[in-house]
């Protein structure tokens, strides 16, 4: 296994209290494999990222429990510096505002060429030619004039292959991208999500694709993390899924996509909102937005049940959920 | 099966009588060349580039609607999609009059607003509202709710006089599903979804005929998006309102639209039914947005024939000549870059009687669904009926909704079943353009 997260906690400690952001999230990528976590605003999909690869801002944040496994290695309790040299080389992230992640006053030459520098110790010149190198291999056109430009003078989809091509400059296995495409348009989604997919083959590399969009999941996922108030409440194959979600809120989200037979009709909507991270509610964090909560749901925190083969899901009622179709 | 489609909590208290007319609307409110209430003719909205100092010399301009015409009938829903530069936002403007335009006229009930003022324009502004896209900017932070939905009173008090208000406002909040208590609160004590209920509260506050919601739902988190549209659309039974709709999703636009306009730079390209915009698109930019958009079913992979655009959006400061889709397009000839193709029936289906016969501007105008026809995929479990019904036996605290007869899959849409003849389109594509190599890139690729 290239990564594997274990019983990993992030907590926040605010004026407010204690803000449990991450509550115990278990998952693991393979080379070439493409593993999406799903998940709304707040669910922890992305601090769960921040903390693989080591950029959490701590404090406030703080891990009191938990391992990340890479190559076997637990990131966790490594020093500094060994993290640091796994951090670009090993593993790197794409983001999602592309224009608020590189610098505005340099180049993007520059800013590409400095991966080479500062990691394999080329020199300037160097670095330059295979930061033209990389703009090709993203597909910019006219790199060799374009290196030269800054940040803004580029299309919203230029930049984010930019973001690409950065995080690819020193080969990684593994690749975290955080909502790559959610700023951009569909016609230029398209165009990313291809080119981060042709790369990802080509170099076989593991991908953990950050997203809420149900769509970007079907298409390039092969096994989907969902979570939900810092949990993963479902872990599937991409196809079973959809197929038969095993849980009330995948289920949800799956049924208030608006679709073709149901024009005319009210869609279906999960009620209520997503939970407060400083007050959690006890039990299964969904039971107050769930359809089948009952007592148990209520108190007893719903362990993570082996559904199928490769199938999990956090809720007592799984079983109902899958037959009730 | 709508009849048995009753019995959410939320519903009931929200809007009985809306469900019942929201079938009934629907019927009547496919606008079928019946009187328009809007008539949008060649609006244009130019923004000048100066340069200079103290002398300011226009030197070209921001072309950001350049020629947009259709009308909007009562009690219609007209989506308008496009990506994001492509005008959209500004013809929401130009609609509730917050810019003028550079040409072109914009007619409400036969009266052009664009040579309104005064009293007549403030008149008119009562029944053209509009709900904005992002709930954080669009209420001021400093002004409780009652104030914020309240304020449209303060400008015209002929609609609620000044004793009255503070009922009326409680009303509204209880119509938008708000609860009416929280009329002394401020707008950071609410989530996303709920500022947008008040913002649509607002909007709603003064009886207007016409909501211009401009991406009213893209701020939302997903589980909250589908309140807000059913909300929306309870609201345009109950209301007799005619939309707007401006969004990016496509998949909401189809739900919630009668027709759809599709935005490039600055011009329709194809305006038409939902069902001819999605079933059957004949405009190339249609097509390939189309394609574009992920569909949620794994399935969809190997069944989807995705056609991928080359490049960008042209800057509209600097549209092309002709036809303004033809940098990117795969079918783009010599024509395309002399003549400006106009939004009308294609040639090639005027005489014909299929749903490929509406307004497409282009010269190579071709049938071709890029959408997998419903049938051919399978039903998302869980959705509709069942869902409800296990919603529904949870309120009621103490019987088991695990026990819930699982009502049937609701089968596909018979529309959808009869026309789930495999569309395999065999024609080979176009090869892009070759040595046409002066540009930024065109043509496109296909991948499966």
């Amino acid at each position: 296994m290239l990564l594997e997260v274990r019983d990993l906690h992030v907590e926040f400690h605010t004026r407010d209290g204690v803000v449990q952001a991450v509550n115990g999230v278990n998952y693991s990528v393979a080379e070439g494999e493409t593993l999406a976590v799903l998940g709304e605003s707040g669910s922890g999909k992305s601090v769960t990222a921040q903390a693989v690869m080591g950029i959490l801002d701590m404090p406030p944040g703080k891990i009191p429990r938990g391992e990340i496994l890479f190559k076997d290695r637990d990131l966790l309790t490594m020093k500094k510096e060994e993290r640091r040299k796994i951090r670009g080389q090993e593993m790197a992230m794409i983001f999602q505002d592309a224009l608020s992640s590189l610098n505005p006053v340099l180049t993007v030459g520059e800013q590409l060429g400095e991966m080479y520098v500062v990691h394999r110790g080329m020199s300037r010149k160097d670095a330059k030619a295979r930061a033209v190198e990389l703009m090709d291999r993203v597909r910019i056109p006219a790199a060799k004039e374009r290196v030269g430009n800054y940040p803004h003078q580029f299309s919203g989809g230029m930049r984010q292959r930019i973001m690409i091509a950065m995080a690819l400059a020193l080969e990684p296995s593994l690749i975290i991208a955080d909502e790559p495409t959610t700023a951009l348009d569909v016609t230029v989604q398209a165009q990313v999500m291809d080119l981060l997919a042709e790369l990802q083959r080509e170099l076989n590399m593991g991908l953990i694709l950050i997203t809420h969009d149900l769509g970007v999941v079907a298409d390039v996922a092969d096994k989907i993390a969902v979570m939900y108030a810092g949990r993963i409440v479902e872990t599937s194959p991409v196809h079973d899924i959809y197929k038969a979600p095993a849980h009330p809120y995948t289920k949800g989200l799956l049924a208030s996509i608006p679709r073709l037979d149901q024009k005319g009709q009210e869609l279906y909507a999960i009620k209520g909102l997503p939970p407060n991270l400083l007050h959690i509610p006890p039990g299964c964090a969904f039971n107050p937005r769930c359809p089948m909560a009952q007592d148990v749901c209520r108190t007893d925190v719903p362990p993570l049940y082996d559904v199928a083969e490769h199938r999990q899901s956090a809720c007592h009622f799984w079983k109902e959920t899958l037959d009730a179709r | 099966m709508h009849a048995d489609h009753s019995g959410r909590k939320e519903a009931r208290e929200e809007g009985e009588t809306a469900r019942t007319l929201l079938s009934k609307s629907r019927q009547e409110s496919a606008y079928a060349g019946g009187e328009p209430i809007l008539e949008v003719r060649d609006l244009v909205k130019h923004y000048p580039l100066t340069q200079g100092i103290l002398i300011k010399k226009q030197v070209g301009a921001v072309k950001a609607v350049d020629g947009v015409t259709f009308d909007l009938g009562a009690g219609e829903t007209l989506g308008v999609v496009g990506e994001s530069g492509c005008g959209k936002s500004t013809v929401a403007r130009l609609l509730v009059h917050l810019e003028q335009p550079t040409a072109g006229s914009i007619r409400y009930k036969g009266e052009d607003i664009t040579k309104l003022s005064g009293r007549a324009l403030k008149a008119v502004r009562r029944n053209i509202q509009m709900v904005f896209q992002d709930p954080y900017t669009s209420l001021n932070p400093r002004m409780t709710v009652g104030d914020i939905i309240g304020e449209p009173y303060e400008i015209h008090p002929e609609v609620a006089p000044k004793g009255d208000r503070r009922r009326k406002v409680q009303d509204l909040l209880d119509v938008v599903g708000l609860n009416p208590e929280y009329i002394n609160r401020y707008p950071h004590q609410f989530s996303g979804g709920q500022r947008q209920r008040i913002g649509i509260a607002r909007g709603l506050a003064l009886n207007p005929e016409i909501i211009v919601a401009d991406e009213p739902v893209s701020a939302l988190d997903v589980s909250v998006q589908a309140q807000v549209v059913n909300l929306l659309d309870r609201l345009q039974a109950e209301f007799k309102l005619s939309y707007v709709f401006i969004a990016h999703d496509l998949s909401i636009v189809r739900h919630i639209s009668d027709r759809v306009g599709v935005m490039y730079l600055g011009r329709f390209v194809e305006i038409g039914t939902d069902a001819e915009i999605y079933d059957h698109p004949t405009h190339p930019y249609t097509q390939a947005l189309l394609s574009a958009v992920p569909v949620p079913d794994p399935m969809a992979r190997e069944f989807r024939e995705r056609i991928i655009l080359h490049g960008d959006v042209p800057s509209p400061a600097n549209p092309p000549s002709g036809c303004r889709f033809r940098t990117r397009c795969w079918k783009a000839q010599e024509r395309c870059e002399l003549e400006v193709p106009l939004l009308a029936v294609p040639a090639a289906f005027r005489d014909t009687d299929t749903p490929a016969r509406h307004d497409s501007a282009c010269h190579f105008a071709e049938e071709k669904r890029v959408v997998p026809p419903e049938g051919t995929l399978e039903p998302v479990p869980g959705e509709g009926g069942q869902a409800e019904a296990a919603d529904r036996a949870a309120e009621k605290a103490d019987e088991a909704p695990a026990g819930t007869p699982p009502e049937a899959a609701p089968e596909a849409a018979p529309e959808a079943a009869s026309d789930t003849a495999p569309e395999a389109p065999p024609e080979a594509p176009p090869a892009p353009p070759a040595g046409g190599g002066e540009e930024p890139p065109s043509g496109s690729s296909r991948v499966s």
